[in-house]
């Protein structure tokens, strides 16, 4: 790790970018953990005052809609369900309640490090309907496919998945169709890409004329992927280059996708601050769709959202979480009002944390 | 609809902000237990004012900032007193004598035991280490134990054994103590509680509230080592290399360090919520800033792995057998020194100083040169760590 965290390396590129760069320039950041990796190590305050970074919509805890949470605070109280749930879901405010909430008011919630240990709750609890809370990006979604694979493979019949899991490039162009932000170029998340390659991205280029590229986490791959990016804006070149090269690939990683295609197909997702868009979700495959919790006849309250939450804005890279009222005011993350502040890949989070 | 509030920052935009947060679950902030008598919440200039909380939360007890929220507006209102106040390691009362260092403490680390420790000896060594702190030499502790109906005799013999030579390590005597059983289910297995006293070495003047400065922070080892120890046996990781609780009584080192500097302004043990935390509470009562560097603090390799694979901060870890000192610039040498000679001080360093710059602010500058705040810990990492 600490080649990766070279100070001289990192002096280094820090004046490369400074040299290379002549012009103001936006570029946006998709994915959650770049926006921790960037406040923990400082990027911003060693950039030149002419590039700014703007978070964008890349943490799946946060474009999780209310609804989603609403139908998972509604299925914990039933009697025979054990929801199980990736942590950061816990505190989520849904519009009435949240996981967190529940647990103290007697819900069996269980919090899961990887999503096959709900076949081990399954296996262990057959008078009970087990429902994993499936949420994440591409990254996830091999692994919550491979679940299913093994327990429909080993016939356990009661264990149920709530799907809010959601795909990147879909997001992406949705914010360049927007147009209201001045993208000048794209930080591309590292791992979901090891899992899509970089084909999926290729509109970014081809049809906006937008540079990006695929960067690693480690404060070295951040410096050096916007240098990359700054080259190729000076030059008014637009492609899809990778800095992470020692994970990804430009195939990605088929193993990985093929599990995806066995259980899932494309379907709309609902994503908070985004709306409605095509094919950025999934439903299950046929042979699946019994394990599908939506099947369930479960009364779930009508959804709503603080109206003071800019997570929505903040989330399309429109707002920073300064610009909010709420902000460190009211909500902070033992009092998250909206998701992003609650994942500690929440821009909101992160910004309270490191700002 | 939601009652009066007085800000003693007052925006109308505010207002309408917590108006709209109190009723976001729908909830008449009237009928919130939470507030204060009079129905007025002021926002301090700390920083960020928790909502009033229906229940007590796992966060209270993190060492962080809810745990901070739930001293300054339920515990220390009622009790306040000029002992009280200054919220150090432990009280110090003085009279005519002398002065006597007074603590107390509760165990209820999960599970009881771990590689490194076990909750007995953890019970001494973090009542010993509390009282030192102060600059007192700990030698009488209290014990009391609640255990579970059903709890096997031969672990509880382990655990007393074990309490037993912390004690005999540490020189102090358990002089008195108490023993409660509840049903089954009540109290997962055995929880402690001591309470500890000691005479304040003469001379010595410690506390969270004195750093000046130009000041050094020295830092007496590394760091995350109790935590992970803790978090990987119950949670049933396996990993390679060391991973073992630090947790060891630090009254010889920091006697050894007051006869070496009598001037020495403060000294903590950075246990729930870490370096940050502790560094943070540090500069809120002194009123001072700090500057770390993070190339400066020791971390073993084992732990860096662990943190990097659960996304873990070492700096907002628990430990139990170390210390932060500050002390004046022109003593930081010799103290480091001092530290370094003694067995739990071997990996010492000098990781910061304490500034005129940004009051009140922790900032660390990182292994690359650049600079981020350093926050207390806000939430929970783990329950139950000590």
């Amino acid at each position: 790790m600490d080649e990766f965290r070279n100070k001289e390396i990192a002096g280094s590129l820090i004046q490369k970018i400074k040299k290379t760069s002549t012009r103001p320039v936006q570029l946006m950041e998709v994915c959650g953990t770049h926006t921790v990796s960037i406040f923990r190590y400082g990027i911003r305050s060693v950039l030149p005052q002419h590039i700014r970074l703007i978070s964008g919509p890349g943490c799946p805890v946060c474009v999780t809609p209310n609804r989603d949470i609403d139908f998972a605070v509604a299925l914990c109280r039933q009697e025979d369900v054990v929801l199980t749930t990736f942590g950061d879901m816990m505190k989520v405010p849904g519009s009435t309640s949240s996981l967190q909430k529940e647990k103290a008011e007697g819900g069996d919630i269980r919090i899961l490090y990887a999503s096959l240990d709900a076949l081990k709750i399954a296996r262990e609890n057959p008078q009970k309907r087990v429902v994993f809370f499936a949420v994440g990006f591409e990254t996830t979604s091999p692994t919550i496919a491979v679940a299913m694979i093994k327990a429909r493979e080993e016939g356990i019949k009661n264990l149920f998945f709530l799907n809010s899991q959601k795909q990147v490039p879909p997001a992406i162009r949705v914010l360049l169709q927007s147009k209201q932000l001045g993208i000048d170029g794209f930080i591309l998340p590292g791992h979901v890409s090891a899992v899509i390659g970089t084909k999926p991205y290729q509109f970014i280029s081809g049809e906006f004329g937008l540079p990006g590229v695929v960067t690693g986490f480690e404060p070295l791959d951040i410096l050096q992927g916007i240098w990359m990016l700054v080259q190729q804006v000076e030059e008014r070149r637009s492609s899809i280059d990778i800095q992470y090269r020692r994970v990804v690939n430009e195939e990605g990683n088929p193993l990985a996708l093929s599990k995806i295609q066995e259980v899932f197909e494309k379907d709309s997702g609902q994503w908070r601050g985004l709306g409605e868009i095509p094919e950025s979700g999934y439903r299950f495959r046929e042979l699946y769709k019994g394990m599908d919790v939506r099947n369930f006849e479960v009364e779930v309250e009508p959804s709503r959202e603080d109206p003071g939450c800019l997570c929505g804005e903040v989330l399309k890279g429109v707002k920073t979480p300064l610009e909010c009222s709420l902000f460190k005011v009211i909500c902070h993350p033992e009092n998250p009002v909206g998701p992003c502040m609650v994942s500690i890949e929440g821009t909101c989070h992160t910004y309270f944390r490191f700002n | 609809m939601v009652g009066s509030y007085r800000h003693s920052v007052t925006l109308f935009v505010l207002s309408i902000s917590r108006l709209r947060a109190e009723t976001h679950f729908g909830v008449q902030a009237r009928s919130r237990q939470t507030l204060n008598d009079t129905g007025f919440v002021t926002i301090t200039f700390y920083g960020v004012r928790c909502m009033p909380q229906e229940k007590i939360l796992l966060a209270h007890g993190s060492g962080g900032r809810l745990t901070h929220d739930l001293i300054r507006e339920i515990f220390l209102p009622p009790f306040t007193n000029p002992i009280l106040e200054p919220l150090d390691d432990s009280a110090k009362i003085t009279n005519r004598h002398g002065s006597i260092a007074f603590t107390t403490d509760s165990y209820v680390v999960k599970p009881l035991f771990f590689p490194g420790g076990d909750i007995g000896r953890l019970a001494v060594c973090g009542t010993v280490n509390d009282l030192s702190m102060i600059g007192a030499i700990p030698s009488y502790l209290s014990l009391a134990l609640i255990v579970e109906e059903g709890f096997s005799f031969d672990l509880l013999k382990q655990i007393i054994s074990s309490l037993h030579k912390a004690a005999e390590e540490a020189s102090v005597m358990i002089v008195t103590g108490d023993t409660k059983v509840v049903e089954h289910g009540a109290a997962d297995q055995l929880f402690i509680n001591t309470a500890g006293i000691g005479w304040v070495k003469p001379g010595a003047n410690l506390s969270g509230m004195n750093a000046k400065p130009g000041d050094k922070i020295l830092l007496s080892g590394t760091l995350g080592d109790h935590e992970i120890a803790v978090l990987s046996q119950r949670e049933g990781f396996k990993f390679h290399g060391e991973l073992k609780s630090d947790c060891a009584p630090l009254n010889d080192l920091a006697s050894k360090m007051i006869d070496a500097c009598p001037t020495i302004r403060c000294m903590r043990d950075p246990t729930r919520g870490g370096l940050a935390t502790t560094l943070n509470e540090i500069a809120a009562m002194s009123g001072v800033g700090m500057l770390i560097e993070e190339e400066h603090i020791p971390v073993r390799e084992s732990i860096r792995g662990v943190c990097e694979l659960l996304g873990l901060d070492p700096l907002y870890l628990a430990n139990e057998g170390k210390l932060i000192a500050i002390c004046p610039p022109n003593e930081a040498g010799q103290l480091l020194n001092v530290m370094k000679n003694h067995l739990f001080g071997i990996d010492g360093k000098i990781i910061g100083s304490v500034t005129e710059e940004h009051p009140k602010k922790v900032i660390l500058r990182t292994l690359i040169g650049s600079h981020r705040i350093l926050d207390m810990l806000s939430g929970v990492q783990f329950p139950r760590i000590c």
